[in-house]
């Protein structure tokens, strides 16, 4: 019987081309096969760690800590780990197995990744997003790693009628009274055994972790990607694969009318021209619709669709224009919105103010512009459909390809390659959907292939928002009260009736969930409606709020006379842990799914990255001309960043040669991924604060390609960024980080402008000049 | 049919010779490594060597090559072992990885092209190159280490 691990092995090594070494006689033994595991508390023998709640038991089809399903141990000592969540850039796929791996006391150097499918009922929760999954799996990881460790000891300690004390689990080998065995030599012995309770598994502490916590472990994927074996999205070829491009409608909710195919079926290569479904409303993560050209090859199906003529209905949001919209979101954000917090009396410290002080901000939409723009195969035959593709929610897909295609979930299978980039935006399966309709239509597989002009076009947009902040001050220039109004098209108009506002979580991300200690403080939600596919674009919400109210903080300061930093931890005000309750949130308070006990908002973690970030940069010494260091701190996804960037303006022109990152995610446990997703933060936050701005005219997107959808290149980028990471011992509940870093940046960099030049920056994006 | 040196092998590519090489390198000499990122010269992700220079394979046509050497990612050096490869590992620089075998074609072909790079030439030679991830800071490392191996 082949044991399921060895399956994925198989399929991934028929996926890639260039893989040569194929060992078909391979066993894999099971190791255990006792009753699964639930999560519980972790008081083991050596008491390591103590467990803690994560949102991760209320997400869909909970966290598994079944070793049996995560870990397979060759005869030959090879450890084969399941990697179940997607891999966008982030590295989880090297760093939670790296987690059991070192729990376990594998050697890294024997240890075989593979990918899942999407199986969430098999593996847990699949959805890679929202930064969640070191917070929800670290310690999952852990525990499967002690369970597998001990099982390996238990069965060498029987083989050689010695108690189990008396042997030792080292580096791949467990060692007794008289000599060792390596972990491949007991695998069939440890099967046997069942897999022992959390409660009685023991821990190892934390001096022994060799890889946990330590960043020498290089990424997984490392020598494929720079030999070009790495597998992506469209790097997989069935025979008689065809290929498909999409012309799809330039307005959501528009629909084909009529077209003429005759040009692009004489392209020598164009084998059919179908015709897609418009999608509905709402849009969900449906296809949009149009017409598909399908051909032997990309060129021929590309040449195709430029060749046909298609009458277009535009529909009903034929007149959205970026302009006129901004000007409709600044009138509502001149108005009372819906109250979604109210702590305090504002209306009474407005009142009773001697200034008030108030600034309003812009962000244009944003595409995600990955890397790899959407791209699927898929191969819909007898009755059953296979797609391979860069999906962040392979399960999800999975279930949506069912609903789509008519079939049930289990004929449907879904491979999770490698995602060339994916920031939300391959949270949404339309391209996976577009793909699995041609292969059902044509009887034969088809890669379905986006251009970047698709992408940047036909994507799931950051929303568009208006922030309007005012500030009571009494006499002595102390800040009695903060309003911060709100108005953005909200991310549940494509799952449901737009209401115009936004939703409880999206609120929640770095609007209504700030620290301060200020005596009235009411946040407000204008109405706006969607006109576009409105997604969620990596760090979301956070990332226009913390630049409205970073920046307006550093107005403020200007404004009266104070210190940008010494008013920031003024505003932050003393350590201690917000109550909830005393937030003045109707809704509650939405904390990214987690328990403010678990994960409190803690006023002094956020005062005390601001410090790291000011003291790193050399905060306040003097610097030349036309040079600044601008500072933000923002908490999002429950990990605490703040970023003190060096900005110099030369002719206009904005440069930051350096930035200070200071993050506090709880536990690290990869800082050398740590370190990168700061590095690559520094960098998307530049790009989104000199040139992510997508606009509509007519209903349609006005950009196309890099550009006129420009993004930060070598010539100018953040040169050099330094991350500090918050030193925590494993028991400090670990934080995601794939998204945290991104929301200081863009006001960083303005307030840097600012102080360096005395211009506000108060729109997004800034443009090539200030 | 068009005659081309590819990654060291005579081989013949049955493809209309308009075909953009990119095209021709993926889906018809089914070499996966060369990726495609924008279709119009503004990313570098497709990046091949040309008789020893870098050219981004969406802008030139199969034709265009005709007789000449084309080196791919997977071409690059037999083992992967490129001085270029070796400082990319050495410095983990990818994130998701899909810019990367442009990026270090890109690379190959600078550090070939002049010995002791200074930094401000490597930040013009890779300025066409994009990497959404932000990997630049290390890219810049990784060349300089090939480069000048510091």
């Amino acid at each position: 019987m082949m044991h399921a691990i060895e399956k994925l092995v198989r399929a991934e090594r028929a996926t890639k081309p260039a893989m040569t070494i194929l060992k078909v006689d391979r066993r894999v033994f099971l190791v255990g096969s006792g009753a699964g595991l639930a999560l519980a508390s972790f008081a083991g023998p050596l008491a390591a760690f103590e467990g803690y709640a994560v949102g991760g038991s209320d997400m869909p089809n909970g966290v598994v800590t079944d070793p049996r399903i995560f870990v397979a141990i060759d005869p030959d000592g090879t450890v084969t780990i399941v990697a179940h969540r997607a891999e966008m850039g982030t590295g989880s796929r090297t760093s939670l197995p790296m987690v059991l791996a070192d729990e376990m006391g594998a050697d890294w150097a024997r240890v075989t990744i593979v990918q899942a499918p999407g199986d969430e009922p098999r593996y847990g929760n699949q959805d890679t997003d929202g930064s969640r999954s070191m917070r929800h799996h670290i310690q999952s990881m852990r525990q499967m790693g002690a369970a597998v460790r001990t099982m390996l000891a238990r069965a060498a300690a029987a083989e050689w009628g010695v108690a189990e004390g008396d042997v030792t689990v080292g580096v791949h080998e467990v060692t007794g009274p008289n000599g060792s065995l390596g972990f491949g030599d007991l695998a069939a012995a440890a099967m046997a055994l069942d897999v022992p309770a959390a409660e009685n598994l023991a821990f190892r502490d934390e001096s022994e972790f060799r890889y946990i916590g330590t960043g020498s472990v290089p990424i997984t994927d490392l020598h494929d990607i720079t030999t070009g074996k790495a597998v992506y999205g469209a790097d997989v070829s069935l025979p008689g694969m065809l290929h498909a491009v999409v012309a799809r409608p330039a307005v959501v909710g528009g629909k084909v009318v009529s077209f003429d195919a005759e040009a692009a079926l004489a392209i020598p290569g164009v084998t059919r021209v179908v015709e897609l479904p418009a999608a509905g409303s709402p849009v969900y993560f449906a296809p949009l619709g149009g017409v598909a050209v399908v051909a032997s090859n990309t060129w021929a199906a590309l040449r195709g669709r430029d060749a046909l003529e298609i009458v277009w209905e535009d529909g009903p949001n034929a007149s959205y224009d970026s302009a006129v919209f901004r000007v409709e979101m600044e009138a509502t954000a001149a108005m009372p919105g819906a109250v979604v917090r109210d702590q305090g009396d504002w209306d009474a410290a407005k009142a009773a103010a001697a200034r008030v002080i108030s600034g309003q901000y812009y962000q244009a939409h944003m595409a995600h512009a990955t890397m790899e723009p959407p791209v699927a195969l898929a191969n819909f035959a007898n009755g059953a459909l296979e797609v391979w593709a860069p999906v962040q929610s392979p399960y999800g897909t999975r279930k949506d390809l069912a609903t789509f295609t008519g079939l049930d979930e289990a004929a449907v299978t879904v491979h999770t390659t490698l995602l060339g980039g994916g920031f939300g935006r391959k949270s949404k399966c339309d391209f996976a959907i577009e793909a699995a309709l041609l292969s059902k239509e044509v009887g034969a597989p088809v890669r379905v292939q986006w251009t970047r002009e698709d992408d940047i076009r036909h994507g799931y947009y950051h929303s568009t928002s208006i922030d309007h902040i005012e500030a009571a001050v009494d006499d002595s220039g102390k800040v009695t009260g903060l309003l911060h109004r709100v108005v953005a098209p909200s991310i549940m108009s494509i799952f449901m009736e737009d209401s115009g506002y936004l939703a409880n979580w999206e609120n929640g991300m770095g609007h209504t969930d700030m620290p301060f200690d200020v005596g009235a403080l009411r946040c407000e939600n204008g109405k706006a409606m969607a006109h576009t596919r409105i997604g969620w674009w990596r760090s979301v919400n956070n990332v226009p709020r913390a630049f409205a109210m970073q920046s307006f903080i550093a107005e403020l300061a200007e404004a009266t006379g104070r210190d940008h930093k010494d008013l920031l931890l003024e505003l932050i005000g003393p350590a201690r842990e917000v109550d909830p309750d005393g937030m003045g949130l109707p809704d509650g308070l939405w904390n990214y799914g987690e328990s403010a006990d678990v994960y409190p908002i803690d006023a002094g973690r956020f005062a005390k990255v601001v410090n790291v970030a000011a003291d790193a940069a050399g905060y306040g010494q003097a610097l030349p001309e036309g040079e600044a260091i601008g500072l933000a701190v923002h908490r999002s996804f429950v990990t605490y960043v703040a970023a003190a960037a060096r900005v110099r303006v030369v002719d206009g022109r904005v440069e930051v040669p350096e930035i200070h990152m200071a993050v506090d995610c709880g536990f690290a446990a990869n800082p050398e991924r740590i370190r990168s997703q700061m590095e690559g933060a520094a960098v998307m936050g530049m790009t989104l604060a000199m040139h992510s701005g997508i606009t509509f005219e007519n209903g349609a997107v006005v950009q196309s390609n890099f550009s006129d959808y420009q993004m930060v290149r070598t010539d100018n980028f953040p040169r050099k960024v330094t991350t500090h990471i918050v030193p925590h011992p494993f028991s400090v509940p670990a934080a995601g980080v794939g998204e945290p870093g991104v929301p200081p940046i863009a006001p960083a960099i303005a307030n840097g402008v600012f102080f360096a030049t005395g211009k506000r920056m108060r729109s997004l994006p800034i443009g090539d000049l200030v | 049919m068009t005659r081309i040196v590819l990654n060291g092998v005579s081989s013949e590519i049955d493809a209309d010779p308009a075909m953009p090489l990119l095209w021709a390198i993926r889906d018809i000499a089914g070499l996966p490594g060369t990726k495609y990122g924008c279709g119009a010269g503004l990313c570098g992700a497709c990046t091949v060597h040309v008789n020893g220079s870098a050219e981004r394979s969406c802008m030139i046509t199969l034709g265009d090559v005709e007789g000449a050497e084309v080196v791919t990612i997977e071409g690059l050096d037999p083992a992967g072992n490129h001085p270029v490869q070796r400082a990319w590992r050495e410095m983990n620089v990818p994130q998701c990885g899909f810019c990367q075998a442009g990026q270090i074609m890109q690379a190959a072909a600078l550090v070939a092209e002049k010995p002791n790079l200074s930094d401000d030439e490597i930040l013009v030679g890779m300025r066409d190159n994009i990497c959404r991830c932000g990997c630049y800071e290390r890219i810049v490392q990784a060349v300089r280490l090939a480069a000048t191996g510091i």
